[in-house]
């Protein structure tokens, strides 16, 4: 208990004094998380819209497999793309590990999925709610999923929301790929495994009340903008 | 665009056959009533015309195919997730009209089915009335050649019911080509040009509205158009 109260005055103490070192990595954090939201959300959400209403061979397969993805282990995908990235790998000519984008492109790996299967699950729902209006109206494939994208934008907002707190709160993999380094690639989840590492709980516990406001902030941010829940019906 | 010609044709859903056989001709004329029992395959016969079921075996050919020209109002009025407004500009982003001729149709048919006081509002807030009055709005917006109705006014009260025959009436005047499927005999007796009358998936009975309401020939359409329960 006594740990906790330290950490939230911890916590008080870093945002009232403005630390330069938090602020840092808290902008850190929310630019890597949003920047991976942004790209994954940009293919997954489209996607799962194309799963909605494309009928094809392998479909089942397809939608097994990225609902099987969603459980995709992050430490795996960072050592992976660490090997990918590494300079010997085939991708070390980008110069990109130990870098925020290396930590970018672990995140999306890892969201992407998880975004693509609720945005799908939304959109078929949405589908069969539309499906003989936009048939009837001879829509093309395209117009539909415009249509459902537009139309199913507050239930994609939870998709992305979903993607971004995952995102956020991932340790493992940017950790191998972005390597924590100071004023480089550490952010609030790394840090905190790293003061925890040095036996200074407060600190890792006031950059954890930190990173759960951040959270937490940027859902209602986002709920506000969107106007979820401010009409009656949808 | 006519005449539509439906020959030999039949919808079987997983082996079963549940429209056909058929041969039947639309020509200009109307509001055509198609009625029947429950289950007679009135809905079917409407969605195959609109080419939107998979003819099983026949064909269904219009003289001048264009899906464009016709418009179809579900028996329960899907509403896209927007504004009433938005809902009646939808079909015609769909084809590109200029943002000038999409806003005079919009608020032609807006003032037209009485919905002006409500059209920023979502279109989930209408009542059941209004909401199949914003479907034959929609349907109606791109000025179809003809228009399907699948029992449009089934669960509506009086008075939206009214306006909806009203609205259906001066449709049919203006020129559209109206087909509609509906279960309630004294409705089909206030539009009906002419009527099919189904039974089992079959056309058992076709005719001028007059004739068929007045001396009906088969003892089918005679007992329902008694009120009897068909089989």
């Amino acid at each position: 208990m006594n740990d906790i109260t330290q950490g939230l005055l911890a916590a008080l103490r870093l945002i009232v004094t403005f630390d330069a070192e938090l602020w840092e990595i808290s902008l850190r954090s929310l630019k890597v998380s949003l920047t991976a939201v942004t790209i994954a959300s940009a293919v997954a959400m489209p996607f799962g819209a194309f799963l909605a209403v494309q009928r094809f061979k392998y479909r089942r397969l397809v939608i097994s497999i990225m609902n099987a993805l969603m459980g995709l282990p992050p430490v795996v995908v960072g050592l992976i793309f660490y090997i990918l990235l590494s300079r010997s790998g085939p991708f070390g000519v980008f110069g990109l590990l130990f870098t925020p984008w290396a930590m970018i492109i672990v995140q999306i790996v890892i969201i992407t999925p998880l975004i693509a299967s609720i945005s799908h699950q939304a959109m078929r729902e949405l589908w069969a709610e539309y499906h003989d209006l936009l048939i009837s109206l001879n829509t093309s494939k395209w117009q539909r999923i415009k249509t459902l994208v537009w139309d199913g934008r507050r239930n994609l907002l939870t998709a992305g929301l979903a993607g971004f707190g995952r995102a956020i709160g991932e340790v493992g993999a940017i950790m191998i790929v972005g390597g924590n380094i100071e004023n480089a690639t550490r952010v609030l989840t790394t840090a905190i495994a790293l003061e925890t590492g040095k036996g200074d709980f407060a600190l890792a516990l006031g950059l954890g009340f930190v990173l759960i406001g951040l959270a937490l902030f940027v859902n209602i941010l986002i709920h506000w903008l969107s106007r979820t829940e401010r009409e009656g019906r949808w | 665009m006519f005449p539509l010609n439906l020959v030999d044709l039949s919808v079987r859903r997983r082996g079963k056959l549940v429209l056909g056989p058929i041969d039947l001709v639309i020509d200009q004329g109307g509001p055509t009533m198609v009625i029947g029992p429950n289950g007679s395959g009135k809905t079917t016969l409407l969605r195959v015309m609109h080419g939107i079921e998979r003819i099983s075996e026949g064909a269904a050919d219009w003289a001048k195919p264009d899906h464009a020209n016709h418009s179809y109002v579900f028996q329960s009025p899907v509403v896209l997730r927007r504004s009433v407004a938005e809902n009646l500009s939808y079909p015609l982003h769909l084809v590109k009209f200029t943002k000038l001729e999409i806003n005079a149709a919009v608020e032609y048919w807006i003032e037209r089915i009485g919905l002006g006081k409500v059209a920023n509002r979502s279109a989930a807030c209408l009542s059941g009335g209004e909401r199949q009055k914003l479907a034959i709005a929609r349907a109606l917006i791109r000025g179809p050649e003809v228009l399907f109705l699948d029992e449009p006014c089934s669960n509506l009260d009086g008075q939206s019911t009214r306006e909806i025959e009203t609205l259906l009436l001066e449709t049919a005047i203006a020129g559209t080509r109206v087909i509609m499927a509906t279960h309630d005999m004294g409705q089909a007796r206030r539009l009906a040009a002419d009527v099919i009358f189904m039974k089992s998936g079959r056309i058992a009975e076709t005719g001028l509205a007059p004739v068929v309401f007045n001396a009906p020939k088969t003892p089918d359409l005679q007992a329902f158009l008694k009120g009897d329960i068909l089989e």
